[in-house]
């Protein structure tokens, strides 16, 4: 006869036993004091045992899945490295995307995974606490592995070799690093709205599904390697925002208000961010999965919708900024790409204008806008070029001061217009490149007055390396700011045709066939 | 009624996952993009253990699937037996 087993417990018991039953409450200190951050943005809990980790994953079922994703992870980034896979993208435009990726991206990631640190350690629920301990550690992977994956590009291309120097100086650099900075400086309550539901789940999908499968697209096995890999994570992280959000929607009606303030201010401040993402797909990739509208169309408009439409039994509206952005995505990506056309001279990567090819393919995917706005010009700056003078802008921009990014979107019912808003604070003028930004300063003007905007930085002269004299005979500006920047004049920036990374690229690629 | 969805990558694992989801939900829709798979449900989608282990021929813990995972919309019920995502609550 089979002896009687006990028999194993259920996911559910195992997960309440191994995270709910192993907190407790503090008896040497008031609790208050322990956890001291989780009452001042005005948020009521009532019952932290409300929350649901729908996941319900524990520490130990943790590790056993990471450490399967890391030994993946690495089988394919030795392939890739063993085989020269670099060669194999399908041109060498694509390598800047990674550019953008690591200096723009993988810098947040470990920003993150301070910010998850810092959350879990002061919501005083054990659920959370479990939930952010995990994004912390998934966060910092994710930022130790794109760097790993990406060093190998760095043995042959060039912009790869300072992301973390880079992240805090470069202007463009500015605005993912703001977008950070003001979600970290914020209450815990107010970054798991930021980063947990508005990036995570509202936009993260804009940025990782289209990044994973292009790069897979473009040959490129590395980046894929280490995209799916911090992707498998994301679904854990994308849940824990939207339980964040219904948690607090559901302790006290008290911060219905408080969540949707924060909804549309981080909802904004993510959609202005992704327009970095709109460009590299609509004009970065060589092979391209789908256009930024169309991305747009999937994952903010139907998946979003869907979101907002469940939402709603809470009294939670659509954020009023999703009128303008549906404007916007079919303008977004072009607009930026001129910029960084004109502006590559102070960037760590390469830009090009679209092949004629390419201008087909931007006009049969916005028959609306690229034609009329911005195939013209393209064209001249190509021809131009062929003319022997290609543009770069010198004069720097003026840049909002709350997404930091230059002003060269348009009114939202002219897009042949620049829009500019404006608000004076104690006497001091700040500008703004949209209504949605200037509501985000009016509403907290102490925290946007201190931005580092890149552009007022260096004509205040505090962008050049120690000990340059400005007024010194012979002082070249951007000379002294790319030195600052430590990007390598002429190699790690401007025009891609020409480039050493394109001639390279193509000459590597010759000898492959060859002995 | 809002679909939800859930994407994997494309591997041999998942090829068995995706199987059986199309098995317990007749009108997935499959969106088959470079390197992964997107499934759209309207309203809900069960993903169940036991077809799954039939169309793998081995014992499977449906946590294993997190290793292949990108992304999912909905809310989520797991429990040893089924992964439920759902707008319904």
């Amino acid at each position: 006869m089979d002896a009687k087993v006990a028999k194993k417990l259920g996911l559910k018991e195992r997960y309440a036993l191994m995270t709910r039953g192993l907190g407790w409450d503090t008896s040497y200190q008031p609790m208050d004091k322990v956890f001291p951050y989780d009452r001042f943005e005005g948020i009521k809990i009532h019952d932290w045992d409300k929350w649901e980790d729908p996941f319900r994953m524990t520490m130990d079922a943790y590790w056993k899945y990471q450490a399967e994703k890391d030994r993946k992870l690495y089988a394919i980034i030795d392939a890739f490295t063993q085989n020269n896979g670099h060669l194999g993208v399908t041109d060498a435009r694509y390598i800047n995307t990674l550019k953008l990726f690591l200096t723009g991206i993988s810098p947040l990631e470990y920003m993150a995974h301070r910010g998850f640190a810092h959350v879990g350690r002061q919501m005083r629920g054990v659920g959370p606490r479990v939930a952010c301990l995990m994004q912390s550690i998934d966060e910092i992977r994710h930022a130790q592995t794109q760097i790993h994956s990406m060093s190998n590009y760095n043995r042959h291309y060039n912009g790869f070799h300072d992301p973390m120097h880079m992240i805090e100086r470069i202007w463009y650099l500015s605005v993912p690093r703001s977008f950070f900075d003001d979600a970290y400086t914020s209450g815990p309550f107010e970054f798991m709205i930021a980063i947990g539901f508005a990036f995570e789940y509202v936009l993260t999908n804009l940025l990782f599904v289209p990044f994973i499968s292009g790069a897979a697209y473009n040959g490129d096995m590395g980046a894929m390697a280490f995209g799916f890999s911090a992707q498998s994570d994301e679904a854990r992280h994308m849940t824990l925002g939207l339980e964040c959000v219904k948690f607090m929607l559901e302790q006290d009606p008290d911060n219905v208000p408080i969540v949707q303030r924060w909804i549309d201010k981080w909802t904004w401040r993510g959609t202005r961010v992704l327009t970095l993402v709109g460009m590299m797909m609509d004009y970065m990739l060589p092979k391209r999965v789908m256009s930024w509208r169309e991305a747009w169309d999937i994952y903010f408009e139907q998946n979003g919708g869907a979101l907002f439409n469940d939402l709603a039994r809470y009294g939670i509206k659509v954020p009023a900024c999703a009128a303008q952005a549906a404007i916007d995505k079919e303008h977004v990506s072009h607009q930026a790409w001129a910029v960084f056309y004109q502006y590559c001279g102070v960037s760590n990567f390469h830009a090009w204008t679209p092949s004629p090819s390419e201008m087909d393919w931007l006009s049969n995917k916005y028959p609306n806008t690229f034609d009329k706005y911005y195939r013209p010009r393209f064209e001249h700056w190509a021809e131009e070029a062929r003319q022997g003078r290609r543009f770069n802008n010198a004069t720097l921009p003026q840049i909002c001061q709350v997404c930091q990014i230059p002003m060269f979107f348009t009114e939202p019912n002219d897009p042949t217009k620049i829009c500019y808003r404006e608000s004076v604070y104690k006497s001091e003028k700040y500008h703004f490149c949209s209504d949605h930004c200037k509501a985000i300063f009016d509403h907290e003007p102490e925290k946007y007055v201190q931005a580092w905007l890149p552009p007022h930085q260096i004509y205040m002269g505090n962008c050049f390396p120690e000990g340059v004299d400005p007024t010194m005979p012979g002082f070249n500006a951007l000379d002294e700011v790319l030195k600052y920047y430590h990007i390598n004049k002429g190699r790690d920036n401007g025009e891609f045709v020409g480039s050493e990374d394109e001639k390279n690229f193509s000459a590597w690629r010759e000898l492959a066939g060859k002995n | 009624m809002s679909n939800v969805f859930i994407a994997f990558q494309r591997n041999e694992e998942t090829r068995c996952i995706i199987d059986a989801i199309l098995q317990d939900n007749p009108n997935a829709i499959v969106n088959e993009q470079p390197a992964m798979v997107k499934i759209d449900v309207p309203g809900s989608m069960t993903i169940k253990r036991a077809t799954i282990e039939e169309k793998m021929g081995r014992s499977f813990d449906l946590q294993e699937m997190q290793i292949h995972l990108i992304t999912l919309s909905g809310y989520i019920d797991e429990t040893d037996e089924e992964f439920n995502l759902s707008w319904k609550h």
